[in-house]
């Protein structure tokens, strides 16, 4: 087993820090560590898709993700996984079996103990809820070395304060999550382009409903009457009858490894206002004004960027932001004033993401709630301080919050305005953890 | 933890009261609330120094620091880290000095070696282990361009710039794959009150100017910048102007 010192940053490439990683631990080995984890503390990682500081601990422990293991599902088709099984291998062993995650991320490549960490949620949280809503239970081993088994039914402040807590309450060993019933590995897709903000908000809020994925991507440089232009894609699993040609024949295909990767950061970002100017210009007319019925498959619909191993990297040596709010539904006045701001500003964003959250869950420190989030994306720079600092005090004025998966600088003092159950977020590791077994860059930087 | 953007919630300022590290203190409140440690000779400066930053609502804490008890400092520094994290480290204190006598009256000379030079690789050996420990840090060494090439008119000075120079940028090297990071910074002339009544050279800067500098390349992980950025060709072309003719020019 090695202890080395190595320098990690989350996806966006910010803020690295140097932790002592420990790897090829098995579950086992997570009791002795943590009681051994010494005054920095250990903090459980993932694949690193995290954006900010979460999975890393500088001067600390760093433990590498547990080796994946997938049992055969029950007969109601939950599975037990071990917490560092990859949604991407999930995925690639419950397909052929007919079954598939009920809630996937942007990426395939974050792990089970992660996505429970960080409550993250897909395009189908308006029906399904997010991760934490799809597990029956997990075991966990608490700061002091004890084993526990949580969930809904159990345990449920444990649970609940775990599920979202960003790994501060035990390391994740193993999880029993739900899985749902496909026929194909393809999804039945709608593409709508809408031509501004209200029109998208409309038609979401009017019929996202009569789907079980729903997002709209958000054309940033679009301004004035046109603020807000979208396209709008929303999916079904496909059923059998549905495919054919290739897919036909084998329908339940799975999601392969990328095929293209960056091999390393150019000097300079790529990522630049008028490469994004021609890359959004071209996505909006790409799109059909209306078009139903298009077969896509899992990769292309749930994970289009999947697809480029270490897309981070064209962002340049400095990085990148993934900016991650949500508001109440009533509050997409918010929405506009943000989207105004961010597509005023001189600092170039990318991927604009925009979704309508259904109601939140009992997360402790869950981001989603029920209303509007949008996720921009901007490279990483001193000029972006100012813009944030005022975006984040609208949005916790109007009674939102932002993502402490994606977060990688909000100002501390606004935490609890965001996450009201911070206090008993706070007493609960008091009690459970009053040495700081768990620490992580995030932990220390938001005192969480 | 410093974040995303650069911005530190502890800063440690050695040399505490001088007007660079002032306004390092500034520029960083300007847009966060970072916690300051002010170490430098108690006295009154220093109280004027903490009741300006606290009045702009950061909390300061003075602590006392004499650059030249080099013994002190590792006990120093270690009990400034033993309730926090050392963020951001300006190595801000230097001594410029009559720049005849620096060579001919001893004790000038040799103080400000110690000042200079000596000081800054003591605070600097201590800060480096600290960072190591934390896995995270930068530290900000004030350099001078008069270290970049010595030139006859204040050598001394120049001299102790240019070994404290050196260090700093190994020290930056050795550092790498620690976390913890260094900043060379090499200002040309600064209207501060270290230079109040000298005749400014040209590229002149203002403290202010000096440290939106710095804190542009804290946040960017830069290991040496110049300022003004127009110092690095003009040194870069004194570097190799040769020794007769450099002799002749000026400066």
């Amino acid at each position: 087993m090695s202890e080395q010192p190595e320098v990690l940053s989350g996806w966006g490439r910010t803020a690295p820090t140097a932790g002592r990683v420990r790897r090829n631990a098995g579950p086992d080995a997570v009791a002795d560590l943590l009681r051994g984890a010494g005054p920095r503390g250990l903090i459980a990682r993932g694949l690193g898709r995290s954006y900010g500081d979460a999975a890393q601990n500088a001067g600390g422990v760093v433990l590498d993700p547990l080796p994946a293991v997938i049992d055969e599902p029950a007969a109601d088709g939950s599975v037990r996984v071990s917490a560092g099984t990859s949604l991407h291998d999930l995925m690639r062993f419950l397909l052929p079996r007919g079954r598939f995650v009920p809630v996937t991320p942007g990426t395939r490549y974050v792990t089970v103990g992660g996505a429970i960490g960080c409550d993250v949620h897909g395009k189908s949280h308006h029906v399904t809820g997010s991760f934490g809503d799809q597990v029956v239970s997990l075991d966990l081993v608490l700061p002091d070395g004890t084993a526990r088994t949580v969930g809904p039914d159990r345990d449920p402040e444990l649970y609940w304060a775990t599920v979202g807590g960003m790994g501060l309450t035990g390391v994740i060993v193993s999880a029993v999550l739900r899985t749902i019933p496909v026929e194909t590995g393809y999804l039945d897709v709608t593409t709508q382009r809408l031509s501004d903000l209200d029109a998208v908000l409309a038609e979401m809020a009017g019929s996202d409903d009569d789907f079980t994925y729903s997002v709209a991507w958000i054309d940033t440089e679009a301004r004035g009457g046109a603020l807000g232009r979208s396209v709008l894609s929303r999916g079904e699993h496909a059923t059998r009858e549905q495919l054919s040609g290739p897919a036909a024949v084998q329908p339940l295909a799975v999601p392969a490894p990328p095929r293209l990767a960056v091999p390393f950061a150019p000097p300079f970002g790529l990522v630049t206002r008028s490469t994004v100017r021609v890359f959004n210009e071209a996505w909006f007319r790409k799109a059909p004004r209306f078009r139903e019925g298009e077969i896509q498959s899992i990769s292309a619909f749930f994970h289009p960027l999947d697809g480029v191993a270490h897309w981070n990297r064209l962002y340049g040596p400095h990085g990148f932001l993934q900016y991650q709010f949500v508001v109440p539904e009533d509050r997409a006045d918010v929405v506009r004033r943000i989207l105004e701001q961010v597509s005023g500003d001189r600092h170039t964003t990318f991927l604009a993401v925009l979704k309508r959250f259904g109601p939140g869950g009992s997360g402790w420190l869950s981001f989603p709630s029920a209303g509007w989030t949008l996720a921009v994306d901007a490279p990483a720079g001193p000029g972006l301080i100012g813009l944030l600092d005022r975006l984040d005090e609208q949005v916790a004025a109007a009674g939102g919050r932002i993502y402490l998966a994606k977060d990688a600088r909000v100002r501390p003092e606004l935490m609890t305005t965001m996450y009201p159950r911070l206090p008993e977020f706070r007493e609960l590791r008091e009690r459970l953890d009053p040495d700081r077994r768990l620490q992580s860059d995030l932990s220390r930087r938001l005192d969480l | 933890m410093i974040n995303a953007l650069g911005q530190p919630q502890t800063v440690l300022l050695l040399g505490g009261t001088s007007d660079i590290a002032l306004a390092l203190a500034r520029a960083w409140a300007r847009h966060g609330s970072p916690e300051v440690v002010l170490a430098a000779r108690p006295g009154e400066r220093r109280d004027r120094a903490v009741a300006e930053l606290g009045q702009l609502g950061l909390a300061v804490e003075a602590v006392d620091f004499e650059a030249t008890d080099t013994a002190g400092h590792p006990a120093l520094i270690e009990s400034i880290a033993a309730t926090r994290d050392i963020d951001v480290a300006v190595v801000a204190f230097g001594v410029l000095g009559d720049e005849e006598r620096s060579w001919q009256d001893h004790d000038t000379a040799v103080h400000l070696a110690e000042v200079n030079y000596v000081a800054p690789v003591s605070v600097g050996v201590c800060l480096s282990q600290v960072m190591r420990r934390q896995g995270h840090g930068v530290i900000v060494a004030l350099s001078s361009v008069a270290g970049e090439r010595v030139r006859r008119s204040n050598f001394a000075y120049g001299a102790s710039k240019a070994g404290m120079d050196g260090f700093f940028l190994g020290l930056g090297e050795a550092l790498r794959g620690s976390g913890a990071r260094v900043l060379v910074v090499r200002p040309g002339f600064v209207h501060t009150k270290m230079t109040e009544g000298r005749d400014a050279a040209s590229l002149s800067v203002t403290a202010e100017q000096v440290a939106d500098a710095v804190t542009t390349a804290v946040a960017k992980g830069d290991d040496l910048i110049w300022v003004p950025k127009a110092m690095r060709g003009v040194m870069s072309g004194l570097r190799h102007v040769p020794r007769p003719l450099f002799r002749k020019l000026p400066i």
